[in-house]
């Protein structure tokens, strides 16, 4: 019955023409979703590092009293940071080694910005243990977790972490101050 | 179920309410008058220990949310404070911690009976899919709970863990900063992992809401595996039947439970966590709670750091797509000889790599940790679809009736 109506009304009902009403829906819905990702973007940023953590995500280190052969260990962004004032022959170790033979190759003069002093995250890239200094074959570092032993560069010489130990971003400020992050 | 409610309210205020809000009809036609099949064994107890337990965990939790401060200068003393200067904190605090591990012993009880009397098969696959939702949960909750002490595993726990999520190629280093709130696991984490640890428990309750609605529309699973035909033989009303039954399970459980947290409050839980967390020190050997083991040893057994999160998450996963993995048209291991060695095979499997998980990655446990792990999806991928098509069944009773009349038959000429 109502064929006649429809026919007068829609010359092509199966592709019917889009009409005032549909151009308003669409409208709606896509201002509606703009709405509602505008609305979840704070809901999701509030959990992003804060003001006060991003205040502290730089440190600056007085180097100056740091004895030849020693290594101090710093708090940077909740992680420990390894920095090691290499003594000659330490040096002399990092630098003659064959890098293409390396885990994780790079040689290192690309860790360092100056050959006496060595700075690196004190984090295990295998599973996140902290290493301790002057031990292991290697002279560098050695982790307890799972034995992973470091060169004097920080370097995976042996064990089953993946990757160096990650150099952060620093600067000397004066010859004796360094400032990381 | 469906079809209108059997039940007639008793005094004039409780018809009042029934027209207006027909609650009491609905806990009638759930808990009361609800047909339960009359083969069920002690295993089927574990949906009613499950639920105690989850209540149990609110009440102590939300005691102990009362005494506790979560902030990383307090947090570890506030624990301290519980357990020695708050009336019965100590108490409440064992119940608490012995509590998680209680529930996740009957949820892998209650998880292998599914898998034994193939509760996961049509028309049970939501019932079953919201279940391995629930476990999500379950496990999210408790490693976050865990870290809220903030001892040295607490802290290396939530490091390890969180830290799987840089795995992920591209935005892994971005999602882990989000999840801490900062470049380490530190203070906001900690204040994050309280609220979400509070927040999570309801939404389990609510998820257990959905599974049981899904129990009730398709009716249970029972040992022999078939379907409820007739009510009248085939059934029981639940009450008194499955109420009984349930809350003799239910205390024979708690005895366990008390044991625990009465006699040997400690000895699920790891020593190092009564040392307060020390970003600087790493404890020698860092494992997670005994519940988590098999799927630690399974990340570990991978030697990439990404394909070891992949498996691990996937030893989860495959359990949301089992119904469709399992190709018998036989429901119930009893009548499936073969399915029943591979299941003791399965849970033996499983139990190795718990204790693997709980061992240094060193030597011949990696090997081993690879070789179950391996068997782990093949059991899942590999056996459960060819069984399906190669085994001979036994013959299938043709009502739970039936089942019943042969096992007493068999029992009585097994007497004489």
């Amino acid at each position: 019955m109502s064929n006649v109506a429809t026919t007068t009304t829609m010359p092509n009902s199966a592709h019917p023409e889009p009409t005032r009403r549909d151009m308003l829906y669409l409208a709606t819905g896509a201002v509606a979703a703009v709405g509602a990702g505008a609305l979840a973007w704070p809901f999701i940023a509030q959990m992003n590092p804060d003001a006060s953590t991003l205040a502290l995500s730089s440190t600056e280190v007085d180097i100056g009293a740091i004895p030849e052969g020693q290594i101090v260990t710093i708090k940077w962004r909740g992680k420990p940071v390894f920095i090691r004032h290499r003594t000659k022959k330490e040096i002399e170790e990092a630098v003659n080694v064959d890098v293409a033979k390396l885990p994780d190759p790079q040689p290192d003069s690309a860790r360092v910005k100056k050959p006496e002093w060595l700075v690196v995250i004190g984090v295990c890239t295998h599973l996140g243990c902290i290493p301790l200094g002057h031990q292991g074959p290697y002279d560098g570092w050695f982790c307890p977790c799972h034995g992973s032993a470091y060169d004097t560069s920080g370097r995976i010489r042996q064990g089953p972490a993946p990757r160096n130990l990650v150099v952060p971003d620093y600067a000397f400020l004066t010859p004796t101050k360094i400032k990381v992050g | 179920m469906s079809g209108p409610s059997t039940y007639v309210p008793k005094n004039a205020a409780a018809r009042w309410l029934e027209q207006r809000l027909p609650i009491l009809g609905f806990a009638h036609d759930s808990f009361v008058a609800y047909p339960t099949p009359k083969n069920l064994n002690y295993w089927w107890t574990f949906g009613a220990i499950l639920s105690f337990m989850l209540v149990a965990q609110i009440v102590t939790g939300v005691v102990l949310a009362m005494h506790y401060t979560a902030n990383t200068n307090l947090a570890f003393n506030s624990v301290e404070h519980i357990m020695r200067d708050v009336n019965w904190g100590w108490m409440i605090r064992y119940l608490h911690a012995n509590g998680a591990s209680m529930f996740f012993l009957a949820v892998y009880i209650h998880i292998a009976r599914g898998l034994y009397y193939g509760s996961y098969k049509a028309p049970r696959e939501v019932l079953w899919i919201l279940g391995v939702v629930i476990f999500l949960l379950m496990m999210a909750t408790a490693f976050m709970g865990y870290v809220l002490p903030w001892g040295q595993m607490s802290f290396w726990g939530a490091t390890v863990i969180t830290n799987l999520f840089s795995a992920i190629p591209l935005v892994g280093d971005a999602i882990t900063t989000w999840l801490w709130g900062g470049y380490s696991v530190d203070n906001p984490t900690l204040n994050r992992f309280f609220s979400l640890h509070y927040l999570l428990p309801f939404m389990i309750a609510a998820v257990v809401g959905l599974h049981v609605w899904a129990l009730h529309v398709v009716g249970q699973n029972n040992p022999a595996g078939v379907d409820i035909k007739d009510v009248a033989k085939d059934s029981v009303p639940f009450t008194p039947h499955a109420t009984m039954k349930d809350a003799l399970g239910i205390s024979v459980f708690l005895m366990l439970f008390a044991w625990f947290a009465f006699f040997v409050p400690n000895y699920l839980g790891h020593s190092d966590n009564y040392i307060e967390a020390n970003p600087l020190v790493t404890p020698p050997h860092i494992v997670p709670e005994w519940y988590f083991l098999p799927f630690y040893a399974i990340l570990r057994a991978i030697p990439s750091k990404l394909g070891g999160v992949i498996f691990m998450f996937g030893s989860i996963a495959v359990l949301f797509v089992l119904p469709w993995l399992d190709t018998s048209r036989v429901r119930s291991a009893t009548y499936r000889p073969l399915y029943k060695i591979f299941f003791w095979l399965f849970i033996l499997c499983v139990i190795c790599l718990g204790w693997l998980g709980s061992q240094p990655p060193e030597g011949g446990a990696v090997l081993a940790a690879r070789i179950l792990t391996a068997y782990y999806f093949i059991h899942f991928l590999v056996i459960m679809p060819l069984l399906g098509l190669f085994e001979t069944t036994k013959p299938v009773p043709a009502s739970i009736a039936d089942a019943v009349l042969a096992k007493q038959a068999g029992q009585a000429g097994a007497a004489h």
